[in-house]
């Protein structure tokens, strides 16, 4: 099949950037989305142009290095898949793609389709763990932990900080990975010392790196490769309001 | 040069703890006057930063990737050894140090092996403290599965998602440190080179990812905790990422590389559907557990599966091996499938492809019971393949997938260069010729967590370190050296993609160092190797400059190293005239076509010295000696 | 976005309005005050069909205690005042949270009525002006008697525009009680999994209401059905 690709080219963060169009020819079906650019990549390349910056590492969906935007939704048209796991098989001959970096301010572009989510690690450094230094942890079946409790921190521990949600939610919001890490640990027995500091911490980051605020729009929820569910930013919302 | 490990001795149940015992220690109030770098944020990279950084190190941790979090440990799927006996099923330390010595096909240092075993413990109520939310019995305990045909249950998992979790605990605990300022992250940062001064590591040269610029940073000791070189071969299961550069530099700059040509093939993942292929997935081996192996009688056989009757169908493993099957270990059953394919009866549209075929237990076990067992991992496979394995067979076939081999270190996890410290998945020490499932990941957090911060602090309260700054000549001349490095990739100008080269570099391993190995084709392949290196730096196409963020030049500079790693790894096998665990020699089998171990002349680690760029390394033995647990052949008949 | 330095016991409510969520918190505080009204007053609004003693008298009755309906008064206009403070520093804080848009923008889960909010809450509070000036002060120059809202609404409502400016108002109005509403409760942290589609049902149950309850009155009025 053959695709026109509408592609954001920009050389540097603060460098203007514009919409090139390119033809990619002759797509194999069974190719994931990303080998279609690397084929893309190597035309250009061979031709002696600069190839188009996308991040990417695992190619399994899990690293959470890769992500932009395929026609105005994040990480493409596929619920529940992250790009480098999304297959040219969802597309047909014809189709016109336009593909965009993730853009929020907390997000600046570094190259092409290229962002900085570093605001994310910072949010982290600002609460998102529990205090205990190696060493110190007490025998691992000292304190039990429900199953179910471990089944939902589970559910909540699986975002892999792609910034989809933030990429997506109208309002920029980093709200269901903030809320996603905020659940993870509160729901279990080991986060509870730190649960309110971790909350205040984590909101007053997540304020300070210029993220939108969430009105409960759910576009998040919807793109989010890991089904992170809302109910992580209800939580953390309590819990902000408990800790105040 | 003489290996000292280092090792020490007595009874090895004590060793650990008398060691630590002797190690000096650095006074509280002078750690902070430490300068650490580590490079690598995987389980290895970022357990080691946030616990130098808890003991008031100063640090810093580089990583290539955009974050510190997306280190390819991320990956892991199955679980985590330990050896807590949580299950009554007969684990201890003591089972668990055997199991990997004998897993390890006798090419791993039995004084280093029982410390991992031990420390296993720990990890586990580490990462329960730090809230990696494992799997848990309804009555709050921990659960444990068997994983890769062990005896015992002794794997710890969370979900499909163990090095994940792992990974985010060591991540948090490492943002932690980032807060208070003892830890400094440079992410998006490519380590490009080691700086040696008076014979001691005393920093690195590295390449802003974002900017081009070129830095040093000074160190009073090195760590490097990069990760496997699996993408040697360019289609692995390792992420794209995934280089040799680091533990390459540091080679060329004196650091010997142990056992490189032992590199494990996993059976089960997805095969490769065109040239336009990036990279394998794995998907996990629990499935041969109710799947069976097959192949066409027929060569080419054109028809689709179901419509091959029983009687046109080879269940090779099956035939071969009849009391093990379809169980036989990976190595095995990966050559067994290469065997058939190389055949012709290969499936799939490369001919690279053996049916796993669940038709039989979807019968006699019920759709439903099959997806509780595999349902994630079906789906996966639909999602790549767009093929519904519960209708038609899985096609399979082999993938490198970890390497055992890494530079050389000793008992202390230092390399030949004194202060240049190798842990995880880059060094070579716990896993011998073979890895058992499970247990790269306990490596990785045991060095971390637990070995490293004891000898480094050894190292640096034991060694007199001259001031140096990263102004100081032997810097800039290092650093000359990168960017010279970096000209030259740029200007060669040429007509051929750098991944055209890489593919056709892995496929020459692949074909000649992969799942089995012989000497005519490895003389060959040495050949062809160079022959290809010396068109890559007059052909390859780098577009771009280096002042900028290029991903082009960040994979240049990584398949150059490649090369020279490719042409080590043919060395070493070739050298190598055995067969034993990952590394199968053709020329050394039994009768009935097994893995024919030579403990007479090759019971060593091999440790290889840079010598120059197409130069013959020179090779170092360390003999390895087995006071527990003594060498057996493997026998699956 | 720095920190303003305020000592004493306005710090901690600064800096918990400061917090995105703090303001969050703040809406849907005003929010639910605001609905509690829109609910009480509804039910004041029903007993039109009543008759005109019936209404009067329940708004002679209000008249009649001052302190109460000035306190009511208060606490609304402080509601309505922070409410949209809160709501246009939010909205300040997406168009930078976000300075360059999209070329191409897809909605996948946001309802209509979320990702308009910020359309009906203004309209909703020209209407209120609007309204203030029709049935409160009479200063709109429609039909006005003092207290006798009885003759007040029925000689509005028959005027066809005034009928339809209610009647456009109070669908908005429902749309934003239908996303607020839920939006709300979910503020405030009392939202889960297991809860989500039984408060979303009430939400968009209590917002059809109140919507279906205002109109009825316009409509009746205009069917002659109320005379
Ligand atoms: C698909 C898959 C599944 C696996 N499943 C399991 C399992 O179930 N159980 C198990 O025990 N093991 C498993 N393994 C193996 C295990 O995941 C790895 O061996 C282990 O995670 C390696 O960890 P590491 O910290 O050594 O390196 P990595 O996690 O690879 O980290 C390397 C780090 O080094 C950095 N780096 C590399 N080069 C440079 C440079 N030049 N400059 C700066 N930074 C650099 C990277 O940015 C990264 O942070 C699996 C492996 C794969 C591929
Ligand atoms: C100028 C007037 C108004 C504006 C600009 C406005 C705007 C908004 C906005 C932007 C929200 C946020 C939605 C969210 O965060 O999910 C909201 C919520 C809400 N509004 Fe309004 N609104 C206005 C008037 C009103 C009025 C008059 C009422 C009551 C009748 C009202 C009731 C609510 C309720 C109940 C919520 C839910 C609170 C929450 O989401 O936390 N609003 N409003
Ligand atoms: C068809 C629908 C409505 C009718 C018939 C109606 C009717 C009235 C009447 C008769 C009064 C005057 C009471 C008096 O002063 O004695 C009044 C006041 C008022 N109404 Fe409404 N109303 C309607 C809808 C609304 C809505 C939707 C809102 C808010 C969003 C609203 C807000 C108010 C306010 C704030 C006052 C002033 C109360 C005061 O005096 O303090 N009304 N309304
Ligand atoms: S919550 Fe989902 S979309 Fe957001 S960063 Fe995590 S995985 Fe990505
Ligand atoms: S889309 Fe945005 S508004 Fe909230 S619910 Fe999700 S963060
Ligand atoms: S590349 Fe790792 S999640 Fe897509």
């Amino acid at each position: 099949m053959n695709l026109t690709l509408h592609v954001w080219r920009q050389k540097g963060g603060g460098s203007e950037g514009r919409m090139v169009r390119y033809e990619a020819k002759d797509v194999n079906p069974h190719m994931s989305f990303l080998e279609m650019l690397d084929v893309v990549n190597e035309a250009l390349t061979a031709r002696g142009e600069e190839p188009i910056a996308f991040d990417h590492d695992c190619r399994e969906g899990i690293c959470g290095m890769c992500g932009f935007m395929i026609n105005g939704v994040a990480h493409g048209p596929q619920r529940g898949t992250t790009i480098c796991q999304l297959h040219m098989r969802h597309f047909k001959d014809g189709d016109e793609l336009y593909l965009e970096p993730f853009r929020a301010k907390a997000f600046p572009v570094v190259r092409d389709l290229v962002v900085d989510r570093s605001a994310f690690d910072r949010v982290i450094a600002a609460g998102g763990f529990i205090s205990v230094s190696a060493g110190s942890a007490p025998e691992g079946n000292s304190v039990p932990v429900p199953k179910d409790d471990a089944e939902k921190a589970m559910d909540a521990a699986a975002c892999i900080g792609c910034g989809a949600c933030v990429a997506m939610c109208p309002n920029a919001a980093a709200a269901l990975f903030t809320g996603a890490k905020i659940a993870h640990l509160a729901r279990l027995p080991q986060g509870q010392p730190e649960r309110y500091r971790r909350v205040r911490g984590m909101v007053a980051q997540v304020h300070q790196e210029e993220f939108g605020h969430c009105t409960n729009m759910g576009e998040c929820e919807a793109v989010c490769p890991k089904g992170i569910r809302l109910e992580v930013i209800a939580l953390m919302n309590r819990d902000f309001l408990r800790a105040s | 040069m003489t290996l000292d490990a280092r090792c020490p001795s007595g009874p090895v149940e004590t060793r650990w703890q008398r060691r630590k015992f002797d190690m000096k220690l650095v006074n509280p109030a002078n750690k902070r006057k430490f300068q650490v770098i580590v490079v690598g944020s995987g389980l290895a990279g970022a357990s080691a930063s946030a616990t130098l950084g808890e003991l008031g190190y100063n640090v810093r941790c580089f990583c290539f990737q955009d974050s510190p979090r997306r280190a390819h440990s991320i990956a892991a799927q199955g679980g985590i050894n330990a050896a807590k006996n949580y299950q009554n099923d007969g684990d201890s330390v003591y089972r668990l140090f055997y199991d990997t010595v004998k897993g390890g096909d006798f090419r791993a240092r039995e004084s280093n092996v029982y410390r991992l075993a031990e420390i296993s413990l720990n990890i586990i109520d580490q990462c329960v403290a730090q809230g990696v939310p494992f799997a848990r019995e309804y009555g709050g305990t921990l659960e444990n599965r068997s994983f890769g045909g062990a005896q015992v249950s002794r794997t710890f998992y969370a979900r499909g998602q163990t090095g994940q979790q792992l990974l985010l605990g060591a991540y948090q605990a490492l943002e932690r440190q980032v807060a208070t300022g003892q830890v400094r992250m440079f992410p998006r940062t490519e380590m490009l080179d080691v700086v040696v001064i008076d014979g001691r590591a005393r920093g690195i040269v590295t390449r802003d990812l974002t900017t081009g610029k070129i830095e040093s940073h000074m160190g009073d000791a090195v760590v490097l905790a990069t990760g496997g070189y699996g993408n040697v071969f360019y289609l692995s299961t390792n992420a794209k990422g995934s280089n040799a550069t680091a533990i390459w530099r540091a080679h060329k700059r004196g650091a010997l590389f142990a056992n490189p040509c032992f590199t494990q093939i996993h059976p089960t993942c997805i095969p490769v559907t065109g040239d336009y292929q990036s990279k394998l997935t794995l998907m996990s081996e629990s499935l041969r557990n109710d799947g069976r192996i097959w192949v066409p009688l027929k060569k080419g056989d054109p028809r689709p599966p179901h419509q091959i009757p029983e009687a046109e169908r080879d269940y090779y493993l099956e035939r071969r091996y009849p009391s093990f099957g379809n169980l036989v270990p990976r190595d095995v059953a990966s050559r067994a499938s290469k065997a058939e394919c190389d055949a012709g009866r290969g499936v799939g549209p490369s001919g690279y492809g053996v049916y796993l075929d669940f038709t039989e237990s979807i019968g006699r076990l019920g759709r439903d019971t099959i997806a509780e067992r595999y349902g994630n991992l079906f789906e996966m496979y639909d999602r790549i393949t767009g093929e519904d394995p519960y209708t038609a067979p899985m096609r399979i076939y082999p993938a490198i997938h970890y390497t055992m081999g890494g530079l050389w270190v000793d008992y202390h996890l230092m390399s030949t260069i004194p202060g240049l410290f190798v842990i995880g998945e880059a060094n070579f020490s716990d896993h011998g010729a073979n890895r058992l499932g499970a247990s790269a990941l306990m490596q990785g957090l045991a060095d971390g967590y637990f070995v490293l911060p004891y000898t480094l602090g050894d190292y640096l309260a034991s060694t007199k370190l001259e001031k140096v700054d990263a102004g100081h000549s032997d810097f800039r001349a290092v650093e000359n050296e990168v960017v010279c490095q970096i000209k030259r990739l740029l200007e060669i100008r040429g007509q051929r993609t750098v991944d055209s080269f890489h593919r056709e570099l892995g496929k020459l391993l692949w074909e000649n160092c992969g799942m089995a190995r012989n000497a005519s084709g490895l003389k060959g392949a040495l050949e062809a190797i160079r022959g290809l290196r010396e068109e890559y730096w007059q052909n390859a196409c780098v577009p771009g400059t280096g002042e900028e963020f290029n991903q082009s030049l960040e994979k240049a500079g990584r398949v150059g190293d490649f090369f020279e790693l490719a042409e080590l790894l043919c060395y070493d096998a070739l050298e190598r005239n055995e067969s034993c665990g990952g590394h199968f020699r053709e020329e050394c089998q039994t009768p009935d076509g097994e893995a024919q171990r030579d403990d007479e002349n090759y019971s060593y680690a091999a440790a290889w010295e840079f010598r120059g760029v197409g130069q013959t390394p020179a090779l170092h033995q360390e003999h390895l000696s087995f006071d527990y647990v003594h060498p057996s052949q493997r026998s699956y008949k | 976005m720095s920190a303003i330095a305020v000592g004493g016991w306005l710090a901690q409510p600064l800096r918990f309005y400061q917090a995105s969520i703090g303001k969050k918190i703040v809406m849907a505080v005003t929010g639910a005050i605001l609905f509690g009204y829109v609910v009480a007053h509804l039910l004041g609004n029903l007993q039109i069909y009543l008759g005109p003693e019936q209404i009067n008298d329940y708004a002679r009755f209000l008249h009649s205690k001052p302190g109460l309906l000035w306190g009511a008064r208060l606490v609304l206009l402080a509601s309505v005042v922070l409410h949209i403070t809160a709501s246009v520093q939010l909205w300040a804080l997406k168009r930078r949270a976000r300075p360059i848009a999209y070329v191409k923008k897809e909605d996948l889960g946001a309802s209509y009525a979320s990702r308009t909010m910020m359309w009906s809450g203004p309209i909703i509070a020209g209407f209120i002006v609007f309204h203030l000036l029709h049935l409160t002060t009479g200063g709109a120059g429609l039909p006005f008697r003092e207290l006798d809202p009885y003759h007040n609404v029925i000689y509005g409502f028959r005027i066809f525009w005034v009928s339809a400016a209610y009647i456009v108002s109070m669908v908005l109005l429902c749309f934003h009680l239908y996303h607020g509403l839920w939006s709300m409760l979910h503020s405030l942290g009392m939202d889960d999994e297991r809860r989500r589609p039984g408060l979303q049902r009430l939400a968009a149950g209590f917002a059809i209401f109140i919507g279906a309850g205002n109109i009825s009155i316009p409509v009746a009025v205009l069917l002659g059905l109320v005379r």
